[in-house]
């Protein structure tokens, strides 16, 4: 009688906290597997930009239906990458399959809660099933291990995210959707030496994480002396700031470059507000879905410059019907990582498009052909994340980042 | 100048860690066993108050208490559902039980309230004078050191001079003799995880009114830092959380100012492994000598 009280009251209780969270609690599972075609989807100008890399010149007509995997985190701690990755590419998968064509897609996610082993294990799920090509891992240290299976395997992949050169190092079938660490690190000097030429910098990164690293290294390399402040934090000293603020203001610092993701971000923009210090803020892709959060003080991110290659407040036709669909599922904005897995799908789509693939060839040639086609010099993709991209031999991508301003809690121009 | 501004960054962060730590060794003390659980029942106090004050737009201080409630009541169903019935089982046991229920309050979190974080307004209004947060003094951290002395003193009160106070004393001693002198043994736990769980939920409000971002791995380093502070002012001793906590936060902000903030957490650990050679009981524990 007693346990079955106890029982009760766990469930009662569960309920009532179920009551609390209110309406944003639904639909968090992440993709849904199944290639269920959204009604509202079929409609829209998702589809403007796909015939760009048709005329490459492909061998055969390309035709059947291909099994494409996706790995990310879609719960612990970053969940809300591999989620919105994950949807993002459901979005494409969904929007292909409607438009009736020759080529179809039968998309499964797996979650690897960016631990290592989950990747590989999700990963050798994803093969018993069949895959065929793989989008995926979301995140740097799954991605690397992955991209050595499927290089064994020579199986394609194209991560939307993972964004160290280690992704792709030595393996010539993984691809990258967003910018490299370094590159992303030269961007922001380059911009910050043209937007800020007399500005003392100081930089606050994350010391244990490949991400923030690679981009500080880079960004470091470009500028040199005119950083005057370094501050490091770790994964368990991410809640406190104010002794590296206190200390870049000490230095004088007018400009404070910061290569780490936003929950991080949000403490140093809250503490510095706190302390009566505003030093014009730069942001890394990462940075952004600050605005995003539930309860987040918009003017406390006013003035901070975000160099990203997307933004959801942007008004092309594409960008917006993206977003919508994006809302109707998970009832909040997409980031860049969600825009990162859709343009991952269609870059895909277009590739076997151009190349003429069939779905009946085995896992090595659909491979070699991806290759050959997504390093050929008149294969170029445009998507939410940019237009006219190309990509290397050794996978990474080229295309321009963009600076955002926050403006009255909007991401505007500069 | 800057020196007392890297003072006050470590006393705030201390307060937080010395009021968490308060909950760990109390449960410690009288229980005899490590709730590793402890950080998430803080982050499911956030979140309660967090959704008490966004949602159902209730003032602060209701929404402090409602979260306490919630905690309370979390805290002893934990206990009744998850550790009461391995009491005979060795402490491993329990340990990993323990570290289990953490990674199920985790992920119930994370169901529950999604993935995003979530921003916490804080529940302390007033504001200091400008000379004041100039020093990197906020008046959450004030509100924090405030709390933990009165729950301090509340606490070291309670366990001393009340009957019940006295019963969990005894239950800390020996909990079969405490039994054979007719004390409900499992009633004096329960009470314990209450009074553990209801201050974890205070802890959870100042943590995120000092911290903001609240997600469902909240609690989880503070946690692990709370209880280093517990270990570090002597396990069991309500008087050593708080001083341990304090110390640590002081340790830490001093480390990265003036030493290096790569190696900032390798300091403090650094001096907690010279504390315990130096002191096995940590600074205020008391040694009780096996009897045979």
């Amino acid at each position: 009688m007693k346990k079955f009280l106890a029982l009760l009251l766990v469930l009662s209780m569960t309920l009532a906290l179920v009551a609390c969270g209110g309406g944003n609690s639904g639909n968090n599972g992440g993709a849904n597997n199944g290639g269920g075609n959204n009604g509202g989807s079929s409609d829209n100008g998702g589809n403007s930009g796909n015939n760009g890399g048709n005329d490459g010149g492909g061998a055969g007509t390309a035709s059947g239906t291909f099994k494409l995997g996706g790995i990310g985190p879609m719960t612990g701690d970053a969940a809300q990458y591999g989620t919105a990755a994950m949807t993002g590419a459901q979005i494409a998968v969904d929007e292909i399959n409607a438009l009736g064509g020759d080529i179809q897609f039968e998309f499964q996610a797996q979650d690897d809660v960016n631990v290592v082993d989950n990747a590989v294990n999700a990963y050798n799920t994803l093969k018993d099933w069949g895959m065929q090509i793989l989008v995926g891992a979301v995140t740097t240290q799954p991605c690397i291990s992955v991209a050595s299976e499927a290089n064994t395997d020579r199986i394609f992949a194209l991560t939307p995210s993972a964004s160290s050169t280690d992704v792709t190092a030595g393996k010539d079938n993984m691809f990258q959707m967003c910018f490299t660490d370094p590159n992303q690190g030269k961007a922001g000097s380059e911009y910050t030496k043209e937007n800020f030429p007399d500005a003392k910098v100081a930089v606050i990164y994350r010391n244990d994480d490949a991400y923030s690293t690679g981009i500080y290294e880079a960004f470091k390399a470009e500028m040199g002396d005119s950083i005057v402040y370094e501050g490091t934090f770790t994964e368990g000293t991410q809640t406190d700031f104010s002794v590296q603020l206190t200390a870049a203001k000490d230095a004088g610092a007018d400009v404070i470059y910061l290569p780490i993701y936003y929950q991080p971000a949000t403490v140093i923009l809250n503490q510095a507000k706190g302390m009566n210090y505003a030093p014009t803020f730069i942001g890394v892709d990462g940075m952004d879905g600050i605005l995003d959060q539930e309860g987040f003080d918009k003017s406390l991110a006013e003035g901070v410059l975000v160099m990203s290659p997307f933004s959801a407040s942007a008004t092309d036709e594409r960008t917006v019907s993206f977003v919508t669909e994006y809302q109707n599922r998970l009832d909040q904005l997409p980031n860049q990582f969600a825009a990162d897995g859709y343009d991952c799908v269609y870059a895909i789509y277009e590739a076997i498009q151009a190349a003429g693939i069939t779905s009946d060839m085995s896992n090595e040639e659909i491979c070699d052909a991806l290759i050959a086609t997504f390093t050929s010099d008149s294969f170029s993709f445009d998507g939410l994340t940019g237009s006219g991209m190309t990509w290397s031999t050794n996978g990474e991508v080229t295309k321009l980042p963009m600076a955002f301003l926050i403006k009255d809690g909007v991401y505007t121009k500069p | 100048m800057v020196f007392f501004s890297y003072l006050f960054s470590g006393v705030s962060l201390g307060s937080v860690y010395a009021i968490i730590a308060l909950g760990y060794t109390m449960v410690y003390g009288i229980a005899k066993m490590l709730n590793f659980a402890h950080g998430d029942v803080i982050m499911v106090g956030g979140y309660i108050c967090y959704c008490s004050m966004a949602y159902l737009g209730l003032p602060a201080i209701v929404s402090v208490l409602l979260s306490m409630v919630v905690c309370t009541v979390l805290g002893v169903v934990i206990e009744g559902l998850a550790y009461r019935p391995l009491r005979q089982a060795g402490s491993l046991a329990v340990l990993i039980t323990a570290i289990g229920v953490s990674y199920f309050l985790q992920n119930a979190a994370q169901l529950i309230w999604g993935v995003t974080p979530k921003i916490f307004t804080s529940v302390v209004s007033f504001k200091l004078p400008e000379s004041l947060t100039g020093l990197g003094l906020t008046s959450e951290a004030i509100i924090t050191m405030v709390s933990c002395v009165i729950i301090m003193i509340v606490l070291t009160a309670f366990v001393n001079h009340t009957k019940m106070g006295k019963a969990m004393r005894a239950c800390s001693e020996d909990k079969g003799a405490a039994q054979l002198m007719g004390i409900n043994v499992n009633r004096t736990i329960s009470l314990t995880f209450a009074i553990g769980s209801a201050l974890a939920a205070i802890a959870g409000v100042l943590l995120c009114s000092a911290y903001p971002t609240l997600l469902p791995t909240t609690g989880s380093m503070p946690g692990i830092k709370a209880f280093t502070a517990a270990v570090f002012g002597g396990i069991g001793s309500i008087p050593g959380a708080f001083l341990g906590g304090l110390l640590l936060g002081v340790i830490e902000a001093m480390a990265k100012a003036y030493i290096s903030t790569n190696l900032a957490n390798a300091i403090v650990f650094a001096v907690l492994i010279v504390v315990l050679l130096v002191r096995p009981t940590g600074l205020l524990g008391k040694y009780v000598p096996e009897k045979v």
